[in-house]
């Protein structure tokens, strides 16, 4: 059983607080404080966005990121060399676009990730019918590849969905890029009772989720709640990083009161 | 039959899963209406009474004396079409799809403002709202075309990431394109993005080289030995070269940016120097760094000016069916100026490419060659630009 398994499977009634940033932003040395407030506030997992330069799937929020964690001349094995410093405390997950991994090489980018101890990669850029050899090899080096679900796909590829993810199933709550929103997709409920219909694989939520009474509704259908543009946001718009990571510590203390 | 989505390895499908289920419904209605008789006859009688088809296949006898060409030289007029490029080919068939989809809403993409004035015009001929995205660089040096696509009625979004032009302003549609997905058509502007976009685009392109066949067999009895297009993303080249394809003979050329020169590192030579890559959801030849981020590209005119290539160009490079070469900056602006003064003509920078890389290779074309040229569209949005490189105005 994969660490995401047991993780999902030992979490009992509480959904999963998952946290996301881009890996290098605003620089190494302010994004392991980041993380170290991510785990403070009480995180279940983290999620590590590995920069890249057209990020098609991300908002405003975190396009800004990942231009500021390139311009300090981050590349893929910095992201590793992150996620090995934190993979022996919580499971980590890498979000990466597909470029990034096939410029890498699909077989050594997995390797590179199992080495770190990374547990599931997500490419936000990769379908399904795509993904068939990134998913063998991720396999082949015991990393969970995540699949991805949105409220515009049908039933018949949720069924392909189902049968090919493992560790999770990443459910965008709503059709467009990552970011904050002011309310959730009404939608959402019956969006995930399709996807739940089809699979016993835990489900976690992410894209525009911001406000811990967003996370409460979500907590309510899904296994997971996956929180960055806003965390992000906290970091470009404080005066300084300890300001943000007390900020950012005591955002996620107060989601993970409403997940329980 | 369905749409292809692969040329050898290219191509493919590399888009968030949101959008997967509207590129099924999109391969779904164009396999039905490709060769439906009512579309093709609506979309026929559209490029003769709207766009002015079929376009001109005119002997340059001025520019082969002119440059010492032994073989004749022909221009495909594509710079006569309404709106003054090939683009409008395209945009006019996506409109009809969008139409018969249902669609309410359409948006686009442009780098020089030649298709997102192609596709405000489709969209106002349809009665549909319509937003263009278009870089702020490119705002700047397009301004003519950006008064054309707001007189047209459409909405221009200016693009501000980034490298601020074409790349830019396609990865800023995409994004809308995911959050209005139901509704809204993306009319993308090139052969180029995911499956089944690059077929469709070449498809409808294609005009161009069926009509140039027709034209040439009768002027001449015999097939061209010569093809020669500007490549950006690649669709006046493909429409072009694709009805010829299958004829041995023929030596097609491709001709990218070569910007300030292909080792400067400011060129939009993407199968020249890119590597294999994905882009804007298809693989394909990218320029890039070692760590697979994407680069800016450069070149004078804003169509070619862009770090990525159709992938089916990709593959007929791989397949050695057609040989992609360049032309810098410099060498466009000479044959900007040469093609003006010679036959009366004067070209888009991107179709000036072209006639540059034919120019330069003059003397090595035999007595029975027969060359054409792919003219896609006319110079009047790069008269300032050019004015200012040669030195006519401050």
């Amino acid at each position: 059983m994969s660490r995401l398994q047991e993780l999902f499977k030992d979490r009992g009634q509480k959904t999963l607080l998952m946290p996301y940033t881009t890996g290098g932003f605003p620089n190494m040395p302010e994004c392991r404080l980041i993380l170290e407030a991510f785990i403070r506030g009480g995180a279940d997992m983290i999620e590590l966005g590995v920069p890249f330069s057209d990020p098609l799937a991300d908002g405003p929020v975190v396009q800004s990121s990942t231009r500021q964690a390139l311009q300090q001349g981050i590349i893929p094995d910095d992201v590793f060399g992150l996620a090995r410093e934190f993979s022996s405390r919580l499971p980590v997950v890498l979000l990466v676009y597909y470029n990034s991994v096939f410029s890498y090489g699909q077989e050594k980018f997995a390797a590179a990730a199992a080495d770190a101890g990374v547990d599931g990669i997500i490419v936000p850029d990769l379908p399904v019918d795509e993904a068939d050899e990134f998913i063998e090899t991720c396999r082949g080096h015991g990393v969970d590849p995540v699949l991805l679900v949105a409220p515009t796909t049908p039933d018949s590829r949720i069924a392909m969905v189902a049968e090919k993810a493992s560790g999770f199933i990443y459910c965008v709550s709503v059709a467009g890029v990552t970011g904050a929103r002011a309310s959730l997709d009404e939608q959402l409920p019956d969006f995930l009772g399709r996807v739940r219909k089809q699979t016993n694989i835990p489900l976690a939520v992410g894209f525009g989720v911001s406000e811990p009474e967003h996370a409460a509704v979500v907590a309510q259908y899904a296994d997971g709640v996956i929180i960055g543009s806003r965390l992000i946001k906290m970091v470009s718009d404080a005066e300084s990083i300890e300001t943000a990571c007390r900020e950012i510590e005591m955002f996620l203390r107060d989601v993970n009161q409403v997940l329980a | 039959m369905t749409v292809t989505s692969r040329f050898g390895p290219y191509g493919g499908r590399y888009v968030p899963e949101t959008v997967i289920p509207a590129l099924d419904e999109l391969t779904e209605a164009y396999d039905r209406l490709k060769d439906d008789r009512d579309f093709k006859d609506e979309l026929a009688a559209l490029l003769k009474s709207f766009v002015g088809r079929p376009t001109p296949l005119y002997q340059a006898g001025r520019l082969q004396e002119m440059t010492g060409c032994r073989a004749r030289i022909y221009l495909k007029r594509e710079d006569l079409c309404h709106t003054g490029a090939h683009k409008i080919n395209n945009t006019v068939g996506q409109l009809l799809l969008a139409r018969d989809m249902g669609k309410n809403r359409v948006i686009a993409e442009t780098g020089a403002g030649q298709h997102g004035v192609a596709t405000a015009t489709a969209a106002a001929l349809f009665g549909i709202p319509c937003a263009i995205y278009m870089g702020e660089r490119d705002i700047e040096r397009q301004e003519l075309n950006v008064v054309r696509m707001k007189l047209l009625g459409a909405e221009v979004i200016p693009v501000s990431s980034g490298s601020r032009t074409l790349k830019d302003a396609m990865n800023e549609a995409i994004r809308d394109w995911v959050t209005n997905v139901r509704d809204t058509y993306y009319v993308i502007g090139s052969v180029a993005g995911p499956a089944p976009y690059p077929a469709i685009v070449r498809d409808f392109q294609s005009v161009i080289g069926c009509e140039a066949r027709e034209q040439i067999m009768e002027t001449e009895g015999r097939l061209p030995t010569h093809i020669v297009a500007c490549v950006g993303g690649g669709s006046n080249a493909l429409g072009l070269m694709e009805p010829f394809l299958a004829e041995e003979e023929i030596d097609f050329t491709g001709i990218e940016a070569a910007g300030e020169g292909l080792d400067s590192g400011r060129h939009g030579a993407s199968i020249g120097r890119g590597r294999q890559g994905v882009l804007h959801g298809s693989l394909s030849y990218v320029l890039q760094d070692p760590h697979g981020q994407i680069l800016e590209a450069h070149s004078i005119s804003a169509g070619l000016d862009y770090p990525g290539v159709g992938p089916e160009h990709s593959w007929l490079h791989d397949l050695g069916k057609v040989r992609y070469d360049s032309v810098t900056d410099s060498e466009a602006l000479e044959a900007f100026t040469l093609l003006s003064e010679a036959e009366g003509i004067i070209p888009a920078l991107e179709s000036a490419h072209a006639v540059a890389f034919v120019a330069r290779q003059a003397d090595l074309y035999p007595d029975d060659g027969l060359i054409i040229i792919n003219l896609s569209g006319r110079g009047d949005k790069d008269v300032h630009q050019a004015a200012r490189a040669l030195g006519i105005m401050e």
